[in-house]
């Protein structure tokens, strides 16, 4: 996995409250058995409407998305994730977050930043008044910063530790592949098996 | 002080502990399905890894797959491909696995608890949100997603924080014609799409107590819809009932050392939750969706609210939004709402007590004119039961279509989708914007709403058939 440090872009307005995974993705697009190519599903719906902000040319190539609270809720999909870092999203600022959708984020690389709804509404004039604003989200310092306004985000010590190292959570996990096993050693006789 | 049911759980299944790292979380059964395993398959074969317990692991095939002519091939590619590469998955991994036309096949969370593979005092995990459901055995049961799929593929662990404890106390007497969907659509309408945040739900009180196993899986298994991470009810005979003498149960002097762990699996009475909530099972009527997050919920004999209503302005846009989706005017009595089809099935409500309850009503009555009536079965067995009682019979003379088992239109994945503009009542757990296939609007009801509802083609209870 990619390390994730310090991150400048520009930033598309989301403004809209409890976009869940199935707007993120719908369900036809899940239908695949790869991990790339999910940018076209992204928010499919809405990107058939002509005025959607990422179809507005003031917002290509950007890789910061501002959304309203309770962004991700719904299904564990995370495709939900891989469709927005396959059309080039690197972060996500909500001032909330469905539980799933921030842990598959933080699993996948892409930061999702909590920050309050005041600064959401901040950011989203500001984008909106000049669409060219540069975002800096810097990881080391949990902060976002555009034009005049820098504001503290949260997001979980040890989600931010790994994305910082660019760690795989397959290999941290058997580095205790012992204690498993020991583990696994003490489980009761009834539990079931599955063959 | 004393521990929740869901302290001692986690408890019992700690692996590693270190401080300021995630425990590290041992998992007993470990649920998969198509659409959300290929990619994690794919990661463990790029590293070289196997699957480490492949005897805590079960591949069903549901959300794709045809509910209709289920013995020709899969007519859409993609869905065939990915059910083609969850059977050569499991192939390679030696993983088990019960593919269409097994008569062990049929929506993941049906199937573990019919095998008896869902047991009190287990963790189990699925890479789907719905895996709450078996929580109602007094198991931690939670949704995951791909990436964690691989990880429990490759180590039958998972770092977890954990979760904050909720009680829902449910007292008092149900009303008749009043079911466990019920409830749970009132605790979402309270507590809100993001009320459960954080939170593992313990349904607790002598309402739920007096729920059967089925009723009690309905409600877990729409806990993720309060934005819970999962829902719980504490084992006891009814529990114990249900489990004894399936394919997977204990046995014996097994039997007995598993019951007697089962029965230390409750709530200390000095216990600390971080929240509760509380509702008066007495006051709860039938209760139906308007909206497009299931939350947005009302009694039946409510009307459609307006923005107006909303508690700010974040809430009125939501409304607005939803209205609007839903072509729905403010102040419509929501039993005014007309039809075009309606879903029997899904995890939440297709299993034989679901389909028992419909088909009660539908006995000697017919569907109104144009509507279309689905009834999909949970699992093949359910079904098979299902016939042996000759509810199919029922639901082919009222003028219902009799399916295969699967997910089928809870999420529109294989063919049985709404139109656009198409309005459903639905007995599954989503009603979001296009859940049940793009444009479509759908309505969440209990199974009793749904078997009425289809006789008279608008929104109904079966106390007005009379
Ligand atoms: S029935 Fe619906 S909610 Fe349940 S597993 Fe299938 S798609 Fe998911």
């Amino acid at each position: 996995m990619e390390a994730f440090t310090r991150h400048v872009g520009t930033a598309a307005p989301l403004r809209r409250s409890n976009v869940d995974t199935d707007q993120i993705i719908p369900a036809e697009y899940l239908k695949r058995i790869t991990r790339d190519g999910f940018e076209d599903g992204l928010f499919s719906a809405w990107r058939k409407d002509p005025d959607f902000v990422l179809n507005q040319p003031q917002y290509q190539g950007v890789s910061v998305l501002i959304a309203g609270p309770d962004f991700g809720t719904g299904s564990s999909r995370e495709h939900a994730v891989w469709a927005l870092q396959n059309y080039g999203f690197r972060v996500v600022l909500s001032s909330r977050f469905a539980d799933i959708f921030r842990g598959n984020s933080g699993k996948g690389g892409l930061l999702t930043g909590q920050v309050p709804q005041e600064v959401i509404e901040q950011l989203w004039d500001m984008v909106e008044a000049d669409p060219g604003t540069e975002v800096t989200v810097d990881l080391e310092a949990r902060t976002v910063a555009a034009g005049n306004l820098v504001a503290e985000f949260e997001v979980d010590d040890y989600v931010r530790w790994r994305l910082l190292e660019g760690l795989d959570d397959i290999g941290i996990t058997l580095q205790y592949a012992e204690a498993i096993t020991d583990f696994e050693g003490s489980r009761p006789a009834f539990k079931p098996v599955t063959q | 002080m004393g521990r929740t049911l869901a302290e001692k759980l986690w408890q019992d299944h700690v692996v590693r502990q270190a401080d300021g790292e995630p425990d590290l979380l041992y998992i007993d059964l470990h649920l998969v399905h198509e659409v959300t395993s290929p990619q994690a398959f794919d990661g463990l074969r790029a590293a070289g890894r196997p699957v480490r317990r492949p005897d805590l692991t079960l591949a069903t095939e549901d959300h794709n797959i045809p509910t209709i002519d289920v013995d020709k091939p899969i007519a859409d590619p993609v869905s065939r491909a990915q059910v083609e590469a969850l059977r050569k998955n499991c192939a390679d991994f030696g993983v088990p696995l019960y593919s269409l036309g097994n008569i062990e096949q049929g929506i993941v969370h049906v199937v573990g608890p019919q095998l008896g593979l869902t047991q009190p005092g287990m963790t189990i995990v699925c890479g789907d949100s719905h895996t709450s459901t078996h929580g109602a055995f007094g198991a931690l049961a939670f949704g995951i997603g791909t990436s964690e799929v691989e990880h429990v593929l490759a180590t039958q662990t998972l770092p977890l924080k954990p979760f904050k404890t909720m009680a829902i106390n449910v007292d008092g007497d149900l009303p008749d014609g009043v079911s466990a969907k019920d409830i749970i659509l009132a605790v979402i309408a309270k507590i809100g799409t993001g009320g459960g945040q954080g939170y593992v739900l313990e349904y607790r009180g002598s309402a739920i107590r007096a729920l059967s196993m089925e009723g009690r899986m309905t409600i877990c298994n729409m806990s993720i819809e309060a934005g819970a991470r999962a829902g719980m009810v504490a084992p006891d005979e009814t529990t114990f009932e249900y489990v004894k003498g399936r394919d997977h149960a204990p046995t014996g002097d097994e039997w007995d050392a598993a019951v007697a762990y089962w029965r230390t699996l409750f709530t200390d009475s000095d216990a600390i939750f971080d929240a509760e909530v509380t509702l008066d099972a007495a006051t709860l009527s039938p209760f139906v969706t308007w909206g497009t997050n299931p939350g947005q919920g009302l009694p039946l004999s409510a009307s459609v609210p307006s923005p107006d209503d909303a508690s700010d302005d974040v809430d009125r846009v939501a409304i607005e939004r939803a209205l609007e989706y839903m072509d729905l005017t403010p102040g419509t009595p929501l039993r005014d709402i007309a039809i075009d089809t309606v879903f029997i099935g899904s995890c939440t409500n297709g299993r034989i007590e679901d389909l028992r309850v419909a088909a009660d009503i539908l006995r000697e009555r017919t569907i109104a004119n144009g509507l279309r009536l689905l009834v999909v079965p949970g699992s093949a067995r359910v079904r098979l039961q299902a016939e042996s009682e000759g509810l199919d019979t029922i639901f082919l003379d009222a003028g219902a279509e009799w399916r295969g088992a699967g997910c089928s239109m809870c999420l529109g994945m294989n063919p049985d989708k709404l139109t656009p503009g198409e309005r459903s009542a639905s007995t599954s757990n989503r009603n979001f914007e296009g859940r049940q296939g793009p444009g479509g609007r759908t309505h969440l009801v209990s199974p009793a709403v749904a078997a009425a509802t289809a006789i008279t083609g608008h929104l109904s209870s079966p106390a007005d058939l009379d």
